[in-house]
């Protein structure tokens, strides 16, 4: 299939939308994706057509929303190739998701215990283990960054031993687009019979990921980076280790047996499913996956690879700019600094020129921490940018910087 | 001047300009003029941390008016601290207490005003009226 980018941009929306006067250039993709029209138009069909609660009316309705959201489940162990439909568990996002595993290690750990998180992480896989490790006084140990932002895999090395009972990273950091060396990191951490989460809400929707040939033993992502709707997402796990944990969320459809004395739950995915789910929200996911998957992950690849080129190669010809995590290996993602400037006046004037950019420290404070900076000005691209907005995004800068010097 | 009369002032300053770069440009070129603040006073207590750009506020309280000096890292941020002490600087704790900011909505400027934008102006105006209610009972 030819990638056509005109075309593909007719399919959402919001793109004729002005702001400010200007025609509307998303480049905060990296916080929330855009929503195609059937993705939009799937969740009102959900309420015209079949909406009703799922796994428990013998109603013809009710049928017909279970089937479409557990369709959607079936969707995404195909696109993942996890090995069974229920290695996957609905949640409201990745940081629902993360706060399941780490609730569920609660008391699976214990003093002696260790656990590693990388340096690069979005605050969502930092304090969710913090809480965890002052409970049950597992120790927390920090993967360190180098001056380009990547991952120091020596030190790694050396800070995992037989003690290492859980390693968490992200698969693409948030704020720097670097694509972390995941499958040397769930190795190493294997042959220390470590297990490892991986955070995937930034590389999920940029290219394809196979569960079962990287081994992961837990990976999460929000369906709102991948053209889906809000408030939806996924933890993935293996089997056998999610059988081994306890829910931390009680309620309806997760159990099995309910007296007074005692609660059997459900078997997965349901254990961890409490309550109603975003049913409409679950169905949209699938058809956003169905949708990027009919563009082709390898043509979104392809297409992101040299808007990214281009883009990086254009910035650096602006005097003082300094791009933050400039490496090979990386998606998606320009976080910069103009000398003398603060990231917000960059970014209160890209606004008046209809171009959406993230500044702040994008919930990674250790990372500005890092590189003593108060923050970064982050661009974030898709599929759905063109080259010409990237012109027009140089220009800007050009005059915001000319403004504020 | 009462803060009403100021706040009026300021709205009419506004309206001679044509677009948001004119208007930008004047917020940067009143964030030069702004009082400077002495790093010892940049310190944990006068911080107020957002999540976009730092603010520091420091109060002082003597003859019955409250003088405020305030900066920020961000130059468009410190453009509205001038505007909002051009405003506050040097009034009673009551006149503060008593008034509004929806001028900085009819300067067309809200949105920098905004929780969202997390830049420590939101919560500058809220250490500004508390520490007018704390004064008001000395």
């Amino acid at each position: 299939m030819n990638f056509n980018v005109k075309n593909i941009r007719k399919d959402f929306p919001i793109l004729k939308k002005k702001i400010n006067g200007k025609p509307l250039i998303y480049f905060d993709n990296a916080a929330t994706s855009q929503t195609p029209k059937c993705v939009i138009d799937s969740i009102s069909n959900y309420y015209n057509n079949y909406n009703s609660n799922i796994h428990r009316g013998v109603h013809s309705l009710s049928e017909e929303a279970t089937e479409e959201y557990e369709g959607s489940r079936e969707k995404i162990k195909q696109h993942f190739n996890a090995q069974f439909k229920e290695e996957i568990i609905f949640t409201s996002g990745t940081t629902h998701s993360i706060n399941i595993v780490s609730n569920g290690f609660l008391n699976q750990l214990s003093n002696n215990d260790e656990i590693i998180v990388s340096g690069l992480e979005h605050h969502s896989n930092i304090v969710p283990w913090q809480m965890m490790a002052k409970k049950n006084n597992a120790k927390l140990k920090v993967i360190p960054i180098d001056d380009n932002g990547e991952l120091k895999l020596d030190d790694f090395k050396r800070l995992i031993s037989n003690k290492t009972k859980l390693v968490f990273v992200n698969h693409v950091s948030n704020t720097l687009g670097i694509i972390n060396p995941i499958e040397e990191i769930i190795t190493v951490a294997h042959e220390y019979g470590a297990l490892v989460l991986i955070d995937g809400a930034q590389s999920a929707a940029h290219f394809k990921i196979d569960f079962q040939k990287l081994d992961v033993d837990f990976y999460t992502a929000s369906a709102h980076k991948l053209c889906g709707p809000t408030g939806v997402g996924f933890l993935f796990g293996k089997k056998r280790l999610l059988e081994k944990i306890d829910p931390f969320m009680g309620g309806g459809e997760m159990i099995s047996d309910v007296t007074f004395e005692e609660t059997t739950y459900a078997d997965l995915p349901h254990k961890f499913e409490a309550g109603t789910p975003n049913i409409s929200g679950v169905i949209a996911f699938g058809v956003a996956i169905d949708y990027m998957n009919k563009i082709g992950f390898d043509n979104i690849q392809k297409y992101e690879d040299g808007l990214l080129n281009y883009a990086n190669s254009k910035l650096k010809k602006i005097d003082g700019l300094k791009i933050y995590g400039d490496v090979k290996n990386k998606t998606s993602v320009i976080s910069f600094n103009i000398e003398g400037i603060h990231p917000y006046d960059i970014g209160s004037i890209l606004d008046k020129y209809g171009i959406a950019v993230r500044t702040g420290q994008h919930c990674t404070q250790p990372i500005m921490d890092h590189f003593k900076i108060p923050g970064t000005v982050r661009v974030s691209l898709s599929f759905i940018n063109t080259f010409e907005e990237i012109d027009i995004l140089f220009d800007a800068i050009i005059k915001a910087q000319s403004m504020l010097s | 001047m009462t803060i009403e009369n100021l706040q009026q002032n300021l709205i009419q300053d506004f309206e001679f300009f044509e677009d948001w770069t004119q208007k930008y440009e004047y917020m940067i070129e009143l964030s030069k003029g702004l009082d400077k603040m002495d790093q010892e006073m940049k310190s944990d207590k006068n911080i107020i941390k957002g999540c976009q750009s730092k603010v520091w506020l420091h109060a002082d309280y003597s003859d019955g008016k409250i003088k405020f000096l305030a900066d920020s890292e961000a130059i468009i941020t410190r453009g509205i601290i001038a505007i909002l002490l051009m405003v506050f600087n040097n009034k009673t704790p009551d006149e503060i207490i008593n008034s509004d900011i929806s001028f900085i909505e009819k300067i067309g400027l809200k949105e920098h005003l905004s929780p969202n934008r997390a830049n420590g102006l939101y919560s500058m105006i809220k250490q500004i009226k508390f520490y007018a209610i704390a004064y008001s009972k000395n």
